[in-house]
């Protein structure tokens, strides 16, 4: 057992129907109990979505812990399939069917014989695997029966062509990203020959293997469906994430090598680098130096994690001093991407350690998740969003791509009104600011009795109000370790010149 | 219809395909209600995500709630659970000291028959912290009947009621009516004011369940009253009755003036006393009146309820008297014993009102409701979130249902915020009326 009250990705079911209802016309059907169809409102209220969401639950009640299922999954699934007539049923497996041990796959041989529509059971374990492992599993479970079952000999499209392989409802920013890749892809002379899921019928998935390549933006989701169809059918994929300018640019060099583009690539990276995304010079413009050496801290999903992290330090000169994921099960990629690029690297799915590593180190600004967002608010640091789990506020209306040359722009957005403004920073310094009320101690530690004489107090209240927490921190912790009990104006020096030293 | 067919209520019963929330979101309230107590959730990473998602911002304020997270160790009882329920109940005492920790059990100790309660008393034992037990899984139970799975828990814990002495008797006759004890969680205020409510009336409230304290649940036994405050609470009124010996005051719910006072005359009736009848005339009276501007705006439209809260029947009645045509009343259980006051005064009021009776659908099913809703086309449709959005899209004005569990809606005072909520999707439609697209979905599919 283990005492936790907030994590950073969902159970395997949310992943399964992620996937699910993300393709047109598949339903979901979970064999769970009253309540667990908490799927709906999500997609309902976070997507806004405007359609029912085609996920229903076959109810485990009482009667069917005493009786097992029996005619229940069966019947649920025939009328689903007369009602909405969809091309694929999905059957979900949650946490309470696990444990049931019920013979799902029976249902669906027995279900098949009455049904028009595709029935498949998610090979996926509760207790095994996350959403984002169930999802990536589910998604090449479905394309390989598609796929699998043409056996017609494959034709490659005329042109050069791709397939998207990853994007999702419920996804970060994903409908603005894939709107952007496919701006870059025709740019490039290379056409999109399928979105999958979002979007896709599944009846269409058996044209997949026209596509000369396959393309996986996202490292959580696609990866395992990529090298299936690679094995397979020896489609090659190409699984750099297109954000920020270094991989964008390293990305359309991959695509244009792999389908033999004609064009001058290079000249066309130089230019989208220039002169069509603003970030490159934005990084050079005098307001960024303000940013050099800033202490930040990155913390999400290992893509956007990772890409922001290199992002920071390799495109705006802002020191990173910890880059982490909560997707242990793909820490190693991580660390090897990170490391170059970080002081520390922090693999956990444990929020509170990640907010001790937030008060320990302090940086000035926060890229995270929503946990970290408001950690941020508590210890006043303020925090950009960069990555799943997130709220209602981060699927925006207007058009905000984290990936491609666009994304560049929002990123730089973002990190540069993360920050305190340059100027305003400088003019608090010199002027000490306004703000001159009392000190409010922020702290996610427990405060031991140091004792603050009064001129040191004084002291402390000309320190600009946004700094002063961190500055009073530092002089007690500076305090603490010299086993002082009582913090003078000099100790105040003395701690300054220790942090400088 | 025939006229014979209006003169009844009509109960049904679907298949329970219904969309509602799991039962241990009443934690979200229950923990901040009981200002002393610690929730521990023991179920899996499900149960978690729901919370997490539903409890929303609440979750970032260092909730005194947590899930005692069940891995897969447990289900296979590689793990003892025992130890691992002692251990972790052990931190809770230590960081938070609370004066009760209340389990939740949830689908997943059902299913693998974790003996909660057998384990706690043992538990309680060593740490010295009362345990509570209640199971409020989606197994047995929708989302406001978690609280009731807890009060009922709860019940067995207030200290026994002890007649007072002779030597004090006359203190006790200027009451002149017996102990009475209210049951149900209200947000501090709303409890305070339908206390006073009460006092107006010469009756005096001896004690809540729960209060806002556990160290202060009141005390209970044979000779003492209790009377219930919503809908959903039957388990505990069977507690109550048979375990701890009270008598029940069987009463429609103090939701909306009308009820407020059939609840206020009920208690009266009961303890024999006579209310203050022109007070609560004026009082009723003067609410009526201040609701107006909000009557207007629903008088003579129609209503459906989808169902999940068990408010359902006394939102209706409540609509009913303010003008509405009901059509549908969606709920997830419907106890006719505990809700026949309710069930009456709806029935009455309906014919005061002249209008047709509504069709009760217990465990609806929500497919079958969206076709009816396409049929009649009501003017409000008030449902979850998971079907808000769709129907909106439709053209189909909707009221989220969850918003009625979480706003205060209780007593005189508060009618008017139902009506705040009930008449919002209407006010909004007025301005937005002109523009030409209340139909947001495409028509081919």
């Amino acid at each position: 057992m283990k005492l936790a009250y907030w994590m950073y990705a969902g159970p395997a079911h949310i992943g399964t129907l992620r996937v699910a209802s993300s393709f047109k016309n598949v339903h979901g059907i979970m064999h769970a109990p009253l309540g667990d169809d908490y799927f709906n409102v999500m997609r309902s209220m976070l997507e806004r979505e405007r359609d029912f969401t085609p996920v229903t639950a076959s109810i485990v009640d009482r009667y069917v812990l005493a009786r097992g299922s029996q005619e229940k999954v069966v019947e649920n699934i025939t009328r689903k399939d007369q009602e909405e007539k969809p091309d694929l049923i999905v059957l979900t497996p949650t946490c309470t069917s696990s444990i049931l041990q019920e013979d799902l796959q029976n249902f669906i041989s027995r279900a098949q014989a009455s049904t028009d529509s595709d029935i498949l059971l998610a090979d996926v374990n509760h207790y095994r695997v996350n959403e984002f492992q169930a999802a990536d599993r589910t998604l090449e479970q479905i394309i390989s029966f598609y796929v699998s079952s043409n056996p017609n000999k494959i034709v490659k499209t005329e042109k050069p062509s791709a397939n998207i392989l990853g994007i999702f409802t419920l996804g970060f920013h994903h409908q603005h990203d894939c709107r952007e890749i496919y701006r870059l892809l025709k740019d490039l002379g290379i056409e999109i020959n399928l979105v999958v899921p979002e979007g896709c019928a599944v009846t269409d998935l058996k044209k997949l293997t026209k596509a000369w390549i396959n393309i996986v933006p996202y490292r959580e989701i696609g990866l395992m469906a990529a090298k299936f169809l690679e094995k397979e059918y020896q489609m090659p994929y190409i699984s750099t994430i297109p954000m920020g300018l270094v991989e964008t640019a390293s990305w359309i060099r991959q695509i244009c090598k792999q389908t033999n583009s004609q064009m001058d690539y290079e000249k066309y990276i130089d230019h989208q680098t220039r002169f069509v995304s603003q970030a490159a010079w934005f990084s050079r413009s005098i307001d960024c130096q303000n940013l050099t050496g800033k202490k930040a801290l990155v913390f999400g999903d290992a893509t956007h994690a990772a890409a922001i992290t290199k992002i920071l330090v390799r495109e705006m000169g802002i020191n990173v001093c910890c880059a982490g994921t909560y997707c242990q099960h793909d820490g190693d990629w991580f660390r090897e991407q990170v490391q170059a690029f970080c002081d520390q690297v922090l693999i956990t799915d444990d929020h509170t350690r990640v907010g001790n590593m937030i008060a320990e180190i302090e940086p000035a600004a926060i890229f995270g998740t929503q946990m970290e967002r408001h950690v941020g608010k508590r210890l006043d640091i303020p925090c950009g969003v960069i990555s799943a789990p997130i709220h209602i506020q981060n699927f925006p209306l207007s058009y905000r791509p984290f990936l491609g040359y666009e994304g560049t722009n929002q990123i730089a957005d973002l990190v540069y009104n993360s920050f305190t403004l340059g100027m305003e920073d400088h003019l608090l310094e010199i002027f000490g600011g306004h703000d001159v009320k009392t000190v409010i101690t922020k702290n996610l530690s427990t405060d031991q009795n140091l004792i603050w004489e009064s001129s040191a107090i004084e002291e402390l209240q000309k320190i600009p109000g946004f700094v002063r927490n961190r500055i009073k921190r530092n002089t007690e912790k500076f305090a603490r370790s010299k086993k002082l009990e009582k913090i003078t104006v000099e100790v105040m020096y003395a701690a300054k010149e220790a942090l400088a030293a | 219809m025939s006229p014979t067919e209006t003169l009844k209520l009509k109960f049904e019963c679907e298949t329970g395909n219904y969309h509602t929330f799991c039962p241990i979101s009443c934690v979200a309230w229950l923990y901040q209600k009981i200002s002393d107590s610690f929730f521990l959730v023991i179920g899996t990473k499900t149960c978690g995500y729901f919370l997490q998602n539903a409890l929303g911002v609440m979750i970032f304020a260092e909730p005194r709630y947590a899930m005692a997270e069940l891995e897969e160790g447990d289900i296979s009882a590689q793990l003892h659970d025992f130890d691992e329920l002692k251990r972790l109940c052990f931190q809770i005492h230590q960081d938070r000291n609370p004066s009760v920790i209340v389990w939740i059990g949830t689908c997943t100790t059902e299913i693998i028959k974790m003996d909660l309660e057998g384990m706690a008393p043992k538990i309680e034992q060593m740490i010295g912290c009362p345990i509570i037990v209640a199971r409020a899984n989606g197994l047995d139970y929708a989302f406001t009947q978690g609280e009731d799975t807890v009060l009922a828990a709860m019940a067995h814990r207030c200290p026994e009621w002890q007649a007072p002495h002779e030597a004090f008797g006359h203190q006790r006759e200027q009451e002149n009516h017996p102990n009475l004890v209210l049951f149900g969680s209200l947000p501090n205020t709303v409890a305070e004011q339908l206390t006073r409510e009460l006092a107006s009336q010469g009756i005096h409230v001896s004690g809540w369940l729960p209060e806002s304290r556990y160290e202060e649940l009141p005390q209970l036994g044979p000779g003492v009253f209790v009377c219930g405050v919503n809908p959903f609470l039957s388990r505990t009124a069977t507690t109550l009755m048979r375990r701890r010996k009270c008598q029940l005051i069987g009463a429609p719910f103090p939701i909306g003036p009308d009820g407020t006072r059939a609840w206020i005359e009920k208690i009266c009736q009961v303890f024999n006393i006579q209310p203050h009848l022109e007070n609560l005339d004026q009082r009723e009276k003067s609410i009526w009146e201040s609701l107006e501007p909000y009557i207007s705006l629903i008088k003579g439209r129609s209503v459906f309820f989808m169902g999940d809260n068990l408010l359902e029947i006394s939102l209706a009645r409540f609509l009913v008297r303010c003008g509405m045509i009901v059509y549908e009343i969606g709920i997830p259980y419907m106890d006719k014993r505990f809700q026949a006051s309710e069930l009456s005064l709806l029935e009455k009021t309906c014919k005061q009102m002249n209008v047709s009776m509504p069709l009760i659908v217990e465990k609806p099913d929500n497919y079958n409701q969206v076709q009816r809703i396409r049929a009649l086309q009501p003017d409000l449709v008030i449902t979850g979130l998971a079907h808000s959005n769709p129907l909106e899209a439709r053209g189909i004005t909707t009221k989220w249902s969850v918003e009625f569990t979480f706003a205060q809606i209780h007593g005189f005072t508060n009618a008017r915020d139902i009506l705040e909520l009930v008449t919002r999707p209407l006010r909004r439609n007025n301005h937005l009326k002109d523009l030409g697209w209340s139909e947001l979905v495409s028509q081919t599919k």
